[in-house]
């Protein structure tokens, strides 16, 4: 296991349209993403389980190997700017991710 | 129809009004740019802006950059292009900045042929497509109904880059469009050119954010673009920033939910065989991005009034207190619900709790607080009035709220202004944000032409 925030150089969200959010992890070379997306080492149940939402809310889980980084999208809690919104742009809802700690080279390890 | 080799885009800022140093934007004009672009809105900022009709960046702002682009543009004689114009593009914010365009003309003492675009989508027109199933929600936005059409004060659609050829092929000089897809603000000039419409709009998703591509990123400083058959460059007019692979790439990331395929009007742009290549210490290079043409659609943005909002800000420094707090909202709340029941269902009120809670709600990792917090209370209500008095009566019985072990009895809230509370006036919610099917890209974007004179 490893924490994220040693294996990332940017680790961002912010609103993909008034109705969803985005994630982006850009990792902080090709190998580690390489190893990450091997790992799968974020994934989309991941996502929902740190955000606390249904897994069929997150709209998109992918590997994007141009900008070694992954991504997902989540349905936002509510549309940006409807009664009840704290973060209009979307930018500063990426805290739970600071704590994540991902799966790293530790597979046979924890099935033992 | 391929009759250059190379051509040169210059996007001064990341959004019109936005500002860009003088040297970038003179090294920008340096490279000899064969076309001046630039993106002016976003939906970002919230509703309030298409809501309202009013421009989300200060005129005075808007008009120092228009100066810029336009004296430019007209001394190198090629065409400045600006899309969605006072932000949300709808009716009043073209308007505006058309009127700051011919200010601007008059006091510079320069002529030109403007085309302006319209985006405004008749609601009419709207509820028809509506009842032809021609409207479909975009991504988890919900189905729409006849009142949402109604209810919005302002709609309008993004169109893609037929309405710039247009206006291109009428000989304009500057072109002012309403709503725009960002990347064919960009695209539409090289596509008619004759340039690669896959390369172009990719070029223009990079540029459309200026130098927000570059490390350091800025989003108001310039960002250059030269695009030939095969590949696109990018390279930031300041020599203090750099595009590498990494900045660039990531951009193709940012505010999308599928970075591999991205929809616009008219088709999708494809990047699964795209390649970012560092060529020189300051520039990329991109190939193998293309355009899937496919049945044509464009985004339609709307935006309706909810009421009116007044808010309050205030710090609490009693351990107590804080200690209570989740009791104490409750009882405010319900104190206040009592007190305006004859207003029920016409008022909604909301404590943001900062130290707390206050950016992630129920989905903080960690709702501690420290030794102070700081609370943001809010009413909407149908009625400026209303929603005062609900805002007013929440404040004064937070302020003074008895509660088990108060000890500081002169009051519980420290508000940092007199008057405490602020009227933010008309607050919006996004209604619309839908695909429709149009059987003409031209269909509802028509270009009117005017001879600006100083």
């Amino acid at each position: 296991m490893k924490p994220l925030l040693e294996l990332a150089s940017v680790i961002r969200t912010k609103n993909a349209g008034p109705y969803e959010l985005t994630i982006d992890v850009i990792f902080n070379d090709r190998r580690t993403y390489e190893q990450a997306k091997r790992e799968n080492s974020l994934n989309a149940s991941l996502i929902a389980g740190l955000y606390g939402i249904a897994e069929t809310d997150v709209l998109t889980a992918i590997y994007f190997d141009p900008a070694c980084a992954f991504k997902a999208t989540m349905k936002r809690k509510i549309p940006c700017g409807d009664f009840g919104e704290k973060d209009i742009y979307g930018a500063q809802q990426h805290a739970p991710l600071l704590d994540l700690v991902v799966q790293w080279g530790d597979k046979d390890a924890d099935q033992s | 129809m391929i009759c250059m080799e190379q051509l040169t885009l210059l996007s001064p800022t990341a959004i019109l009004g936005y500002g860009f140093p003088d040297r970038s934007f003179e090294r920008g004009l340096s490279f000899g740019p064969d076309v001046i672009a630039v993106d002016a809105g976003s939906t970002d900022p919230g509703p309030y802006y298409l809501g309202s009709g009013k421009s989300f960046v200060p005129r005075v702002a808007v008009k120092r950059d228009l100066t810029y682009l336009l004296r430019a543009a007209r001394t190198l004689r090629v065409p400045l292009v600006i899309g969605s114009a006072g932000g949300s593009g709808a009716k009043p914010h073209l308007e505006w900045c058309c009127g700051l365009v011919r200010d601007v003309a008059k006091e510079d003492g320069i002529s030109f042929r403007m085309a302006v675009i319209p985006a405004d989508v008749p609601p009419s027109y709207l509820k028809e497509a509506l009842w032809d199933q021609r409207l479909n929600p975009l991504g988890p936005a919900p189905e729409l109904s006849e009142a949402d059409i109604s209810d919005s004060t302002y709609l309008v659609a993004q169109m893609g880059i037929e309405p710039f050829v247009k206006a291109l092929d009428g000989g304009a000089d500057v072109i002012i469009a309403g709503r725009s897809y960002d990347p064919a603000v960009f695209a539409a000039f090289p596509v008619w050119k004759g340039f690669d419409e896959g390369l172009a709009l990719h070029l223009g998703k990079i540029l459309e954010c200026a130098a927000i591509a570059a490390l350091p990123g800025s989003g108001s400083d310039c960002m250059v673009g030269f695009l030939e058959n095969e590949r696109f460059m990018v390279e930031p007019a300041n020599r203090e920033r750099r595009a590498t692979v990494a900045s660039v790439a990531a951009h193709t990331l940012y505010e999308k939910s599928n970075p591999y395929l991205l929809p616009g009007p008219g088709g999708e742009l494809d990047l699964y065989r795209t390649e970012f290549e560092q060529i020189a210490e300051r520039r990329v290079a991109v190939r193998g991005s293309s355009f899937r043409p496919q049945p044509y659609t464009v985004k339609v943005e709307g935006a309706k009034r909810i009421g009116c909002r007044v808010v309050t800000i205030a710090g609490a420094r009693d351990p107590r207190f804080i200690e209570n707090l989740d009791e104490i909202v409750a009882g405010v709340e319900k104190r206040t619900e009592g007190n305006f029941k004859w207003e029920k269902g016409k008022f909604k009120l909301m404590f943001h709790i900062y130290g707390r809670d206050g950016v992630m709600g129920e989905q903080e990792p960690h709702p501690g607080m420290g030794h102070e917090i700081g609370i943001v209370i809010e009413a909407l209500a149908e009625t400026a009035e209303l929603a005062e008095a609900v805002l007013g009566f929440a404040r004064s019985t937070m302020l003074h709220y008895g509660f088990p072990g108060r000890i500081a009895t002169a009051g519980n809230l420290a508000f940092p202004y007199s008057p405490s509370d602020f009227k933010v006036g008309e607050a919006y919610a996004f209604s619309v944000h839908h695909l429709l099917s149009l059987e003409n890209p031209e269909e509802f974007f028509p270009v009117h032409f005017e001879e600006v004179c100083s």
